[in-house]
């Protein structure tokens, strides 16, 4: 990424307040497209009420928010969408008891015929969900069966697949990982690299330095509502960032203590 | 290492698992599948133990016509019950749009056209209120349909008091609607021609006098199989379907996703007064009279119906052809008890077993659906 490009999305010493609650107390960051931008900070860094903020869910008590290099101010998750920004939250907005092409298009059902007759296009839209899959490398035999059959990483990935297949320019990933085994993860992690080879910016938040070390391109620390830094890959190692997040010196004695095994 | 190795066996061996399974999801994953087979199980009891006439055309009509009337409640509570809501006000709606209804034609003397839309006015009113009931309050439409049950009940009481001065019974429908052009859609039998025909040349069986045994298809059967065709293809083909099934399954996910989920409910609430009404007006030109029990315990057998029908008490899955299937069941075992020599009390009981069979089973068929772990 040659720094003469204009960032995807770009925040400057952005401040949310909740009352008398700082969340966030001077946030820099940016992300251009075909990068991935890790967010990482330990629970209650603020990388949710940033995110929230960046998807036009809160709107930031002060700093700059720019889009494509212009001032933006979003009033709602709709206006962050049609600009290009999604989110695919820890729950994944998918329904377990409807089918996997049923979710892939809920909300955004294609229609064919006119009048009182418009109906769901359900052969464009069976074959639409089951090529996306087909990128992702999941073998979906029947696009017809249940999300719920789909395991943790398949529906992280479907969930990933329907915002890129609905133009996302910049795609933010809350805790993509979390909740996933190492086979999951590792697929899961691969398609984020696909997703970024196509020239999408990638926000992934998470607190887990290995994920993010195999994917990022740049890492972002947020420590208690503020930066701490951005880091390029070849500028930081593994072991620095992880104390970089957790604060440091606590973490490495603890490291210690334990026999080195965080 | 040999940790990742074992994750990628057993995601391996979870896949050629689920391959094994998947013809037979296929059958499992339809929702109407209990229906079917209950249906299936009713008719081979009814085929060994009643007589024979039961399965004669005046007998399918017979079971067919109870099964009607319930069915089309039954379809617009599926259709509810799949968008995540309970109405339990049906019963008490369809003595409600008895009333008004009947009122509109013997005491308002007004056309049959006026007095059909009088009364979709009002089930457009009540079920919009109930929807926003539930939805501003945030209570579980459980309560406030209960609420209107009882609400409902007496005010067509109050009402027909008041209408016809006293009496719980309001009278002279029939001779209010009589020659109007429209009558012939709520009432009576259609395809008079076709079964005269038909017994002319002795397809079917006839009365010593010649005229046929069953002079056509009463009109509310037909009212039935138009509904839940209808009802089956918004679900299946359309984009509402979807909606509905979204609005059932997570409405925070559905709403995050852009779908309407406030309007979605509205609109199966006034859809589910509407069947009452429709039913309303069915049963009243049927009787050419109304009365105050109406209806009565309509909203529990609609709910059994749908839920044989493969309705999920939580939402979200479910089936209106299935509902369909359920009610014919309901039909079958309430007429075919009469053929044979079986205590005919014992409906009760089979209501209970079968609603209780039914529950149990699309548990199951939940479990195996979404791989529930």
């Amino acid at each position: 990424m040659s720094t003469s490009q204009t960032p995807l999305v770009e925040v400057r010493n952005l401040v949310k307040h909740f009352g008398s609650v700082i969340a966030l107390n001077g946030v820099s960051m940016n992300v251009y497209p075909n990068e991935v931008l890790c967010l990482l900070g330990d629970n209650g860094a603020g990388k949710s009420t940033l995110i929230n903020t960046l998807a036009g869910v809160h709107k930031p008590t002060s700093g700059d928010f720019l889009v494509d290099g212009q001032p933006r101010v979003f009033s709602g998750p709709r206006d962050a969408l049609d600009a290009g920004i999604a989110t695919v939250y820890q729950d994944l907005a998918m329904i377990p008891l409807m089918s996997v092409t049923r979710n892939f298009f809920m909300g955004r059902e294609p229609l064919t015929g006119f009048g009182p007759f418009k109906r769901m296009n359900m052969d464009e839209a069976d074959n639409v969900t089951r090529d996306e899959m087909h990128k992702i490398g999941i073998d979906v035999r029947d696009p017809q069966q249940a999300v719920g059959t789909l395991s943790g990483g398949e529906r992280q990935c479907v969930a990933i697949a329907r915002a890129v297949y609905f133009g996302a320019k910049v795609l933010i990933l809350d805790e993509p990982t979390s909740a996933l085994g190492v086979a999951q993860t590792s697929m899961v992690l691969k398609y984020i690299n696909q997703v970024r080879a196509k020239g999408l910016g990638v926000i992934f938040i998470t607190h887990n330095v290995r994920h993010a070390y195999a994917v990022g391109n740049r890492f972002t620390v947020l420590n208690r509502g503020k930066t701490l830094g951005t880091y390029t890959k070849d500028a930081i190692g593994i072991e620095e960032l992880q104390n970089l997040m957790a604060g440091g010196k606590e973490l490495q004695s603890l490291s210690e203590e334990l026999g080195g095994t965080i | 290492m040999t940790l990742a190795n074992e994750q990628k066996g057993s995601v391996a061996r979870s896949d050629e698992r689920l391959k094994k399974v998947s013809t037979l999801t296929g059958v499992l994953r339809r929702p109407e599948l209990g229906a079917v087979a209950g249906l299936v199980l009713v008719t081979v009891f009814f085929l060994l133990t009643a007589n024979p006439a039961m399965f004669t055309l005046a007998g399918v009509v017979n079971f067919m016509a109870p099964a009607a009337q319930l069915g089309i409640l039954a379809v617009g509570a599926a259709l509810l019950m799949i968008g995540g809501e309970f109405d339990l006000s049906i019963g008490s709606m369809v003595a409600f749009a008895g009333l008004v209804f009947g009122t509109a034609l013997v005491v308002w003397q007004v056309p049959l056209s006026v007095a059909i839309l009088v009364a979709i006015a009002f089930a457009v009113f009540i079920g919009v209120t109930n929807a926003q009931l539930t939805m501003r309050t945030g209570l579980p439409s459980f309560i406030v349909t209960l609420a209107f049950l009882f609400i409902l009940r007496g005010l067509t009481l109050v009402g027909l008091k008041w209408a016809s001065g006293g009496a719980t019974q309001l009278r002279g429908m029939k001779e209010a609607v009589a020659g109007s052009p429209l009558a012939p859609l709520f009432s009576g039998d259609a395809f008079p021609g076709l079964f005269t025909w038909l017994a002319k040349v002795g397809v079917i069986d006839t009365f010593p006098n010649g005229t046929p045994k069953v002079p056509g298809i009463p009109v509310e059967i037909l009212w039935f199989v138009a509904i839940a065709l209808l009802a089956t293809w918004v679900l299946l083909r359309t984009r509402f379907g979807n909606w509905i099934f979204a609005a059932g399954g997570d409405p925070r996910a559905a709403r995050k996703s852009g779908v309407p989920v406030a309007r979605v409910k509205t609109t199966l609430f006034v859809v589910t007064a509407l069947c009452a009404t429709l039913v309303a007006i069915l049963t009243v030109l049927d009787a050419g009279s109304t009365d105050a029990r109406r209806g009565f315990q309509k909203e529990f057998e609609a709910i059994i119906a749908a839920v044989i029908g493969g309705c999920l008490l939580t939402g979200g899955y479910g089936s209106a052809i299935g509902a369909f299937f359920g009610s014919i069941v309901f039909g079958m075992v309430l007429i075919g008890l009469t053929y044979t020599s079986i205590d005919q009390d014992w409906y009760l009981v089979f209501l209970g077993g079968m609603l209780l069979t039914a529950v149990v089973f699309n548990n199951v068929i939940r479990k195996r659906v979404t791989g529930e772990r």
